[in-house]
Formats: C-alpha cells, structure tokens, sequence
C-alpha cells in the first residue's frame, strides 16, 4: 500500500513536468530552441495566481485563468523581444539570450514580490480521499494534477493532429522555408507555440505550488531544470515523449527519495537520464529521420 | 535576340508575372544582375541555365524569400515589394522549391492539406484534392503513408499536387527534374505540359535544357545572373549557342 502511494505521488509529480516538459518540447520542435527561461515562466505563472487568490480574494480557478492569460502574454512577448530577432543567429547565441531571460525574469520578480517565501494557498484545498480504510490517501491536489496533465495531454494531441493549425505547427517544425511557401505565417506559428506552452506554464505552477506550497523567485527554476530532463529522457520535439518521459522521471524520483536517499534522488534521476540516452540517443520516443531520397 | 523583339502571343496585355530589372545580393556576392522578363496568362516560361547562373535565386525572390536591392517584381499587375512571403501565396504564387521539400512525416492526405492552408472553403479543398488525386493517381493510393516513405518521383508528383492546392494563377517550379530517373523525368514533364494544356501559367526552372524547351512556350537562358538568350522554345532549341553550351553539342 506504501508502494501504491509512492507510486500515485510519483505519477502526480511527473504530470507536472510532463505539462513543463510540453512547453519545452513544443518550443524545440518549432523554434529550434531549448527556452531555458520556461521555467521561470512558471513561477511567473505561480505569483500571479498567488495574488489573484491570496490578495484579492478571487476564486482558485479565476485565479489560474488569470495566470495562464499572463504567462501567455509573457511568453509571446519573451518571443517578440529576445528570440525572434535572433531568427537567423547561431543557436548558441540564442541558448545564452534563453539563460538570460531566465536570470532576468527571476531578478524582476526577486524586485517586485522579495525574496521573502509565500505560502501558497492550494487552488483545491488540502483535502484527501482516504481508500481501502484509510490506508491509502490520495490528497485532491494529487488527483487533480494528473486529471488536467491527462485532460491537457488528450487535447494537445487532437489539436496537433487534427487542426489546420496543429498541422501547420508540424509543417513548421518539419521545414519553415516549405511551410512559408504553403502560406503559413512562420512567425505567428512560433508565437503560438510560445502562447501554448506558456499558458501550459502557468497551470503547472498552479498545481506545482498547490502540492508544494513554498513559493519564491527561484521555484521554478529546478522544476524547469527536471522537466527539460523529462523532455530529452523522452525525445525532444516529441509531445508524447514529454508526456512519457515526464511521467517517468517523477515516478523514478519519488522512489528513488522514498526507497533510496532522499539527498541522491536527484542524481539517481540523471544516472537514469544518462543510461537512456546512452542506449538511445534519441529520447524515449524521439523522432528518428528517415527520408528516401 | 533582345526580349523586346519577342512577339508577345497573348491577347492580354499585361503579364501574369513581370521581373523588372532585379538586383539581388548575397552579403556581397552580386547573385543576380539585372534581369527582367515576362510570364504571359497560358504560357509555360523556362529559365534555363548551368548550376549557380542564379536560377534558384531569381524563384526565391518572385516569392519574396529574398528581396531585390533594386528592381521590383509585380505579379498581376501589383507590386510584391512590400508582400510578405506567406501572403505571396494568397494571390495566386505558388512555388515548387528545389529538392521537393515534401513534409515527410507527414502523410501524403496532410501534405495536399497543407497546399491548400490560404484556403478557406472545405468544399473547394474537397475538389481540389480529387482534381490532384485523379491527375496523380499514385498519390491517391498512398494517401495514408508519411511523405518521408515515397520515392523521389512520388515526392515530385507530391510536392507539385501540393502547390496546386492553393488554387496557384502561376505555378513556379525549381528543377522538378532534379535527382529522378529519366523515364520519371519524362513523366513529370508529361504532366507539367498537361497542366499547361488545362490552362496552367507555369514558370518553370531547369537544368535539363532540352526536356525543359521542349515544352516550353518562351525560355530565357542564364548565365552567372545575367540573362544571355531568349526565344521560344522552338528557336532556342535549334540555337547553335544554345545547343552548344546547354544540350551537349
């Protein structure tokens, strides 16, 4: 039964970097880019949604649609400002620009909200479903959190596969020069992916911050951090890999701190992430090209 | 032979497409010096030429990939210079770049959906993807498969149903010859003729000069971004100079 509750807290961990790791994964297979400030998007993303509830008294769900329509107003504007006018540059440049907006965003915040950490009220309460005579506890957070990465998961796909915009996104991704020649505005596709992923920030600081309730500039910086891991543990520019991959990585670190060392947790989840792409280089379910010429 | 000499054959009096003295630089490599041309409503139009006569680089800037430090580019009558690419498409430009350039993971159904993104009516794309389905059968029976897993002819025919899609008043192609076995060659070229005798305006780019003028109505020949000849095909075709440098003696 201890086994089932790791488990269950592993899979609600591991949805909120396979929402994070969505971001990351849709911006790769688009942009080109790793956004390194992803994560800072979700703390971004947290605060709002902290004030919303906390200061003025809104109601938790009010409170998230408030933070997902400033993170994607943040994330097209991060866009528009610093990656857009390095279209052409060496990706490098862009990676350095990405670790910059990172830095930036959390030293605004560091401005405008302190160092000081908030307590961050759940968006559902602290409550719990106690199963088989109390012997397992499921808190609603933890269902919740899986429920909207599945929820999210499911729409993001059919919107992919089925919409003109979806597959314009995949057009995209494939061949921006082909994609422009269809007609396809290349740059509004990237800002949409940037509006997608950031929106998907903002419900993932909600729920990250629902579960653990200590908010500060530097909360979104490690979740980041493991969710690009999760993304690249399941092949970048891979929407079902980054479901996969971040599933896994929550599920491994959980038992890893339950059945290990909560200190080595971490490095057990990159001692896995190394042996992964050690035999396949590709992620999890990542792409392998093959095209007959 | 000047273009000024050309007796135009075409009751309307203003082109399809009209290059006016473009210059276009690479950084500091002057790629293309100064040319113009016409396309006329019906007409199959080649620009012919050796590798890096600045073929490829003509296309690009009709479609607003690069743009021209000076000379300007109008395509039914109104200027492109202010068009963005993508909205080049909208008007009726449609490109066949070189090497193809399908969407291989995506299926062959999506690719021709794709084509078609400028449109807005369901029932035209409906239409429109029988007509290119019945002008390439092939395509039809592999509807479902990844653009990735057909052969270069098939991806030729692909790309070419693609571009038709966006219902195109000129279609440019950019080697559509390139990297295909000759007998594939002549059935492409089957095709682009047929597509002329529908009523297609085609500007077609080529380096197999003698598939290419054969069915052309007018062809330009050109040389390290200059445009050295003109003709119809016919003329071009018993050109000793021509004959010479392009269909091997």
């Amino acid at each position: 039964m201890i086994f089932l509750n790791f488990f269950i807290s592993g899979i609600s961990l591991g949805s909120i970097y396979a929402i994070i790791a969505l971001g990351y994964t849709m911006v790769y297979g688009i942009a080109k880019m790793l956004n390194f400030a992803h994560g800072d998007v979700i703390m971004v993303g947290a605060y709002v949604c902290f004030y919303a509830i906390s200061r003025y008294g809104l109601n938790p769900l009010l409170g998230v649609v408030i933070a997902m329509a400033a993170c994607t107003l943040l994330g097209i504007i991060v866009e528009r400002l610093a990656y857009k006018p390095l279209r052409q540059a060496p990706s490098l440049a862009v990676l350095i620009t990405a670790i910059g907006m990172s830095y930036f965003l959390q030293n605004t915040a560091l401005l405008l909200w302190s160092s000081n950490p908030k307590v961050f009220p759940s968006i559902i309460g602290r409550g719990a479903f106690k199963l088989f005579d109390g012997a397992l506890s499921v808190s609603h957070v933890t269902v919740l959190t899986i429920a909207t990465c599945l929820v999210i998961m499911i729409v993001l796909s059919l919107f992919i596969s089925k919409t003109k915009l979806g597959k314009a996104m995949r057009a995209c991704s494939e061949d921006k020069g082909a994609a422009q020649l269809m007609g396809i505005n290349v740059n509004a596709t990237i800002s949409l992916t940037f509006a997608i992923g950031s929106g998907l920030a903002a419900i993932a600081g909600a729920l990250l911050c629902s579960a653990y309730p200590t908010l500060m500039p530097t909360t979104g910086s490690l979740p980041g951090i493991k969710a690009f891991t999760a993304a690249v543990f399941g092949g970048i520019g891979s929407i079902p890999g980054a479901f996969l991959g971040g599933i896994m990585l929550g599920v491994i670190e959980i038992f890893a701190k339950a059945y290990i060392s909560s200190q080595l947790s971490d490095a057990v989840v990159f001692a896995v992430l190394i042996v992964v792409l050690l035999v396949k280089p590709s992620g999890l379910l990542g792409k392998q090209l093959q095209e007959k010429v | 032979m000047r273009s000024e000499e050309l007796e135009v054959r075409s009751e309307n009096p203003t082109p399809v497409l009209k290059v006016d003295n473009i210059n276009v630089y690479y950084g500091s490599i002057h790629a293309i010096k100064g040319i113009s041309f016409e396309v006329y409503d019906g007409e199959i139009v080649t620009l012919i030429g050796a590798n890096g006569a600045g073929k490829s680089t003509t296309l690009n800037t009709i479609s607003g990939l690069l743009h021209p430090s000076t000379g300007g580019v109008s395509f039914l009558g109104e200027s492109l210079a202010k068009i963005q690419p993508h909205k080049v498409v909208e008007r009726g430009l449609a490109q066949v770049p070189e090497g193809r350039r399908v969407f291989a993971q995506m299926t062959v159904q999506e690719n021709l959906e794709m084509g078609a993104f400028t449109q807005n009516s369901q029932a035209n794309i409906s239409d429109d993807l029988e007509k290119v389905y019945s002008l390439f059968p092939r395509l039809k029976e592999r509807m479902k498969q990844t653009a990735g897993t057909l052969s270069g002819g098939e991806q030729q025919m692909l790309a070419m149903g693609r571009a038709l899609m966006s219902r195109p008043k000129l279609l440019m192609l950019d080697e559509p010859s390139m990297g295909l076995a000759p007998i594939l060659v002549e059935q492409i070229f089957d095709i682009i003729a047929d597509l002329h005798k529908t009523g297609a305006t085609i500007l077609l780019v080529e380096q197999n000069a003698q598939m290419a003028l054969s069915i052309a109505s007018r062809g330009y020949v050109m040389e390290t971004g200059k445009i050295v000849t003109t003709g119809t095909g016919k003329e071009l075709l018993a050109s000793e100079a021509v004959r010479k440098a392009y269909l091997g003696g």
